[in-house]
């Protein structure tokens, strides 16, 4: 090896164990942060028992679970059984090593040490683990893996609120699959790259895309709750009708590890939005953070933390106020209304940019994203305005009731 | 509707905005968010049954652990008539009646079962004497089920506030 690879190896060593040590203490954090805002949103205290107002709460939590008897149910397929928590667990981790955290960071050094040698980086180092070129895409493979884990859980334990939670859980992740895929081409179209560096560097050279694209990451944001099976789309764990869905037969450590998943896939969602839409570690309206030194980079992870937690605010925020989807909607909000509504308006925007650009030769990226910003308002306005109008969601109202049972009129 | 039901009609297509009305909801529970907490933080906040009546405060007619009033010697106000263990329809009074040289009668051994008791005030309201009530308490816990069963003494022991009961000539208590 040269001394340039051992060099990037070992800073992608410590990237690595930075990224994750930091993405396991959020998360842990996070379960204590979902059980506060649930409490603060029904006017309680939440849990304050555990050191500090309950600071200490997710450690307690922690040493329980890892103390805690595991139940293996009779006749489960053992082996899945036991593999099927690692399998949600590792995508829903993997995923924290695609996305930059931070502006990159100039600088140098020459080290010579002992075994490994000589050792030399000069130049920027991008703020993220694995900096793929297939960035986006790979994203999407990887969270698509996580549905397995899932899947396999609710197959193996012989339960049958397990299977059918398994069931509809890898039903509403391949098909809101779909509907996230499709509502990021706009991005990509706008950006001409798939690489999650590459699209905060077109949003640095324009505006954030949540203004040329806000219908696009409002379906996003849409698709990532069903992503993320969190409520209102948490058919999978529906609690009056399957008890606790997929993972109802796990205990102790490996019920955790559900947990830890989700939340993983929560802030993974969240982190994905911010960068596609919200300009990433991007502190708007100066380049003073692409300057390259160790201030401009903190300053942009602290900002590029503060938008994830707002995201992860919403999830909590909706999860504590919107009921659940009946299944029949959930499935026709994705296939009869997401997935055409999308694929118009790919169109839509594939057409405007080429009116925009050519037609009118904008050659200004803000020129050009204004120009969409006033597209949008008119789709925006198309599907807020006359689509939801009982037709988004198709409750009891859209069927007509039976002759004889029908309603008196009101007086 | 003859009994006044109030019938809601199902909204019209033209009426239903999913959009909005989740709009509607979130701010709602925000402004949940913002509010003050209801929360009594129980060991260190108790509610009391006096008549300060603070933020956290039993209802004047809660019916809660038995108290045994005294008269000034100390001595039960209890006649031994019989009629609380009469009235008892959890039957957990247990009562011996006994009578001293002057022919007062006093109960040789009185004792209510907390565990068995349903706290209906039955006895309060029977007594003729005022001497046996329902008290406002509930804090009631015990290491073993022996210790429910009160005697005499631990009946007059009670301290707390006695529950005013529901009169029916004064339905609204003014």
């Amino acid at each position: 090896m040269t001394p340039e690879q051992k060099a990037w190896l070992l800073l992608t060593v410590v990237k690595l164990l930075a990224v994750f040590t930091l993405y396991m203490v959020t998360i842990t954090y996070l379960t204590l942060l979902e059980r506060k805002l649930a409490a603060w949103f029904q006017n309680r205290l939440g849990p304050n028992r555990v050191g500090p107002s309950g600071l200490l709460q997710p450690i307690a939590d922690g040493i329980k679970a890892v103390l805690k008897q595991e139940t293996l149910p009779a006749q489960s397929a053992k082996a899945v059984f036991v593999m099927a928590p690692s399998l949600a667990f590792i995508p829903a981790l993997t995923l924290c090593a695609l996305i930059p955290v931070a502006a990159p960071v100039d600088f140098s050094f020459d080290w010579t040490l002992p075994l490994v040698g000589r050792m030399t980086w000069d130049g920027p180092l991008p703020m993220v683990v694995a900096d793929v070129p297939a960035g986006f895409l790979l994203i999407l493979a990887i969270s698509s893996i996580g549905v397995y884990g899932i899947a396999l859980a609710g197959w193996s334990s012989n339960s049958k609120y397990s299977l059918l939670g398994g069931l509809r859980s890898s039903a509403q992740m391949v098909s809101y699959e779909v509907a996230a895929g499709l509502s990021v081409v706009p991005v990509l179209l706008l950006s001409g790259n798939v690489s999650m560096g590459e699209v905060i560097r077109a949003q640095q050279a324009s505006t954030w895309y949540v203004l040329p694209l806000f219908l696009s990451y409002f379906f996003f944001l849409l698709a990532g709750f069903a992503e993320t099976n969190r409520l209102p789309f948490d058919l999978p764990e529906a609690e009056s009708e399957l008890i606790a869905g997929y993972h109802t037969e796990y205990s102790g450590m490996k019920f955790s590890l559900f947990f830890i998943a989700e939340y993983a896939n929560m802030i993974t969602v969240s982190a994905v939005t911010v960068t596609l839409f919200f300009g990433g570690w991007d502190i708007p309206f100066t380049a003073w953070d692409q300057s390259g030194g160790w201030l401009p980079a903190l300053a942009s992870f602290a900002l590029f933390g503060l938008k994830v937690f707002l995201f992860i605010f919403v999830f909590m925020w909706v999860r504590w106020t919107l009921p659940r989807f009946r299944y029949d909607q959930l499935m026709a909000l994705g296939w009869k209304l997401l997935v055409p509504v999308l694929l118009a308006y790919v169109m839509l925007i594939a057409v405007a940019l080429v009116v925009v650009e050519q037609g009118l030769g904008v050659t200004s990226p803000l020129a050009r994203n204004l120009a969409l910003f006033g597209v949008n308002l008119v789709a925006g306005w198309l599907v807020f305005f006359v689509l939801d109008r009982g037709l988004v969601i198709r409750g009891v109202a859209g069927r007509a009731p039976p002759a004889d049972r029908s309603l008196p009129e009101a007086s | 509707m003859a009994i006044g039901v109030k019938v809601l009609r199902r909204p019209a297509r033209a009426d239903v905005s999913y959009v909005r009305a989740m709009l509607k909801g979130m701010t709602l529970t925000f402004k949940h968010l913002l509010q003050p907490t209801w929360t009594m933080e129980y060991p260190e906040e108790r509610s009391v049954g006096d008549a300060a009546r603070g933020t956290w405060s039993l209802a004047p007619r809660w019916r809660g652990t038995h108290r045994m009033l005294t008269d000034e010697q100390g001595r039960s106000k209890c006649v031994a008539c019989g009629l609380c263990p009469q009235i008892c329809p959890a039957n957990c009074i247990k009562l011996v009646p006994g009578e001293d040289e002057d022919g007062h009668r006093y109960p040789l051994i009185y004792e209510i079962d907390e565990f068995r008791c349903v706290f209906c005030g039955y006895c309060q309201e029977v007594c003729p004497e005022e001497a046996i009530h329902v008290g406002q308490h509930f804090e009631n816990a015990e290491y073993e089920r022996g210790r429910f069963v009160y005697d005499l003494e631990r009946l007059q022991a009670q301290t707390h506030p006695v529950s005013t009961l529901w009169d029916p000539s004064d339905p609204r208590g003014e």
